[in-house]
């Protein structure tokens, strides 16, 4: 076969069986790596998911990952999951672009950042760097992961691959964006109230946010301290675990990263016969809540046709109330534009980043200028925000209100818990993706897709979207919520779901608009959106 | 709560060190004051009682031996700042001007 069609072949392969095709020699990291960047660089006019391409880097990488792979066979050990070797040795991993790689350039969105090299790797860079991934370049991102849509990106939306007149979610939508496309198997993003969860469900991936502390946050732009999280990006659930389990764990520059084992069984969900029994005798929590005023009756439909596949394989769903559901989205947007107002301060213009004069200048007049024009328009309403609720007078109707209800919709899910259900199962989105520009000019209505992920953040819990079906051909997300450090148990529970979906004909799908992307002369999101 | 004045979303915006331009103070007035709305529904909530959450994961005081480790250097810790001399960033004069 010729290379276009070896190289489409690749990019089509989960992660797992890339690895095993790795480890058997049947082709190289190097080809690996080059068909993925080939197809990334030819559809990112279209798509707008990468803001950095590195093919110098990734290539290198990928030579020292064939050296490492062809010593591992010549010693005999070069067989699946090979003594002292990741899984993702060779394999290619996009990270949203708020995730340093030292020498490189991390923007987080923002034209504040533009021109920034970062002096170190984040921790999970280096995590990764030791199990032998390759770094493909950096993913499109709203600007300091503040948005549902990637439209708050500093250097222009990206496309849905699955309608270029869409949004692929966000606020990690470039990571989301490249996965769908098979522009890279796995990526990484981070989650403050759905910044993970929401693009996987748009984009018809699996995504995860891990429990709060389970991923160092070293060397990631901060947005919001108490909520942040990084997690996984992948095509299904194995690949989804195996990414988590190379970044996961203790690091000592993070101090809210816990000292917490990470369970080695997330190298070894299990195949589709004996996931389909996993599901038998779980007790699952269906929060009446989640079904929101304003959700699309085609979202809805899909969700409860998985809940009744999840009961026909012997799972036990019960309805249950999370009364403090509707508080969420206050409390959110009071904590997270509190956090971020202070987080962003660091951006004065003198240390790193974009630096605008005043004249004559002044330090005052400078910050003014250099953060005026550095900061996009979502930001700036955060920053106003968060600094009011946070100013003198109002801190205690503002932020103490919203501590003191985290504290109510983190004991919605413990009673939960203590009730002994093994997880909730819930819609991700309210909504399939949207067109261009439809929630920009309306910053409620862009919060209001956030409803069913935000309280999972304030809670500090993991939670993993999944595909679950179509609606009018675009992707719907099943959301599972978990207790805390729970994630192998989520993502087994997951994997049941995909196991006994397995030949549902959706699960067949693929993004449409790949021809189109394809085409070189296809206007960019950008010329799309100013149609 | 009554709404934010513009003179309120000036004092706000000077307090974050933003400068922002006299149509985009209107418009955060408008937007800031919708989403204030919103807020007010958590006033229905009686939170007399109720702690606050500042953070979920219940670890204490991590501590780490307080010795001396290789860190940034000082050429890499300088290299994005705008201007230099020496070991130092340059920045406008703060006091007596010029």
């Amino acid at each position: 076969m010729a290379g276009a069609g070896q190289g489409a072949d690749l990019t089509s392969l989960t992660a797992h069986d890339m690895g095993i095709g790795l480890r058997a020699g049947r082709f190289s990291s190097r080809e690996l790596v080059s068909a993925h960047l080939d197809v990334a660089e030819r559809q990112n006019q279209a798509l707008n998911a990468w803001l950095a391409i590195d093919w110098e880097g990734a290539l290198a990488q990928a030579y020292a990952a064939d050296a490492r792979l062809a010593a591992a066979r010549a010693d005999g050990s070069g067989r699946p999951r090979a003594v002292g070797h990741h899984p993702l040795l060779g394999v290619p991993v996009a990270l949203k672009d708020l995730i340093s790689v030292r020498g490189g350039p991390t923007t987080a969105g923002s034209r504040i950042l533009e021109g920034y090299l970062a002096p170190y790797d984040a921790h999970i860079t280096e995590r990764l760097r030791d199990a032998g991934a390759v770094i493909l370049g950096k993913t499109n991102m709203d600007e300091f992961a503040m948005g549902s849509s990637t439209e708050h990106s500093a250097y222009g939306p990206t496309a849905n691959p699955w309608a270029l007149d869409r949004v692929p979610g966000g606020s990690s939508g470039g990571s989301a964006a490249a996965v769908a496309a098979s522009h890279a198997p796995l990526a990484l993003g981070t989650d403050t109230g759905g910044s993970i969860r929401q693009p996987a469900a748009l984009c018809g991936i699996v995504g995860m946010k891990p429990t709060y502390g389970r991923v160092s946050r070293y060397g990631i732009v901060a947005f919001a301290s108490s909520l942040d999280q990084v997690g996984p990006f992948a095509r299904d659930v194995r690949d989804a675990a195996m990414l988590l389990h190379a970044v996961a764990g203790r690091d000592e520059r993070d101090a809210t990263s816990a000292p917490v084992a990470v369970p080695d069984g997330l190298l070894a969900l299990p195949d589709d016969d004996a996931a389909a029994t996993i599901l038998r005798g779980k007790r699952i929590a269906l929060p009446r809540e989640y079904f929101v005023a304003g959700m699309e009756t085609g979202v809805e439909a899909r969700v409860r046709e998985a809940v009744a596949a999840l009961e026909s394989a012997g799972a036990r769903v019960e309805e249950v109330s999370l009364p403090h559901t509707e508080y969420g989205l206050a409390t959110y947007y009071i904590v997270a534009p509190a956090e971020a107002s202070a987080n962003l301060a660091r951006y004065d213009g003198i240390r790193y980043g974009r630096h605008v004069a005043a004249d004559p200048p002044d330090v005052l007049a400078n910050y003014l200028r250099t953060r005026g024009e550095g900061f996009g328009r979502e930001v700036k309403r955060r920053i106003m925000l968060g600094t009011y609720a946070l100013s003198a007078g109002y801190y205690d109707a503002y932020y103490l209100k919203a501590q003191k209800v985290r504290t109510l919709i983190k004991g919605d899910f413990d009673a939960v818990w203590s009730a002994g259900f093994d997880a909730i199962v819930a819609p991700t989105s309210p909504s399939v993706a949207w067109p261009f520009g439809a929630k920009l000019s309306d910053p409620v209505a862009m919060y209001l897709s956030d409803a069913c992920t935000l309280p999972v953040n304030m809670a500090g819990l993991p939670g993993l979207s999944i595909p679950c079906g179509l609606s009018d051909g675009l992707p719907v997300g099943l959301q599972f919520i978990g207790g805390p450090w729970q994630e192998l148990e989520l993502l087994r529970l997951a994997r049941g779901y995909e196991a006994i979906t397995a030949t549902a004909d959706w699960r067949g799908a693929r993004p449409t608009s790949f021809a189109a992307a394809d085409d070189s002369a296809v206007p960019s999101p950008a010329e799309r959106v100013r149609r | 709560m009554s709404g934010l004045s513009r003179s309120d979303v000036e004092h706000v915006a000077h307090l974050a060190r933003l400068g922002l331009a006299p149509d985009e103070i209107e418009r955060l007035q408008g937007e800031l004051n919708h989403i204030l709305e919103q807020y007010a529904a958590l006033a229905r909530l009686e939170t007399d009682a109720i702690p606050p959450t500042a953070q979920t994961i219940e670890l204490e005081n991590i501590l780490r031996d307080d010795v001396v480790r290789p860190s940034l250097s000082q050429a890499d810790a300088l290299a994005n700042a705008v201007a230099t001399e020496g070991p130092f960033i340059v920045v406008p004069a703060i006091i007596g001007g010029s």
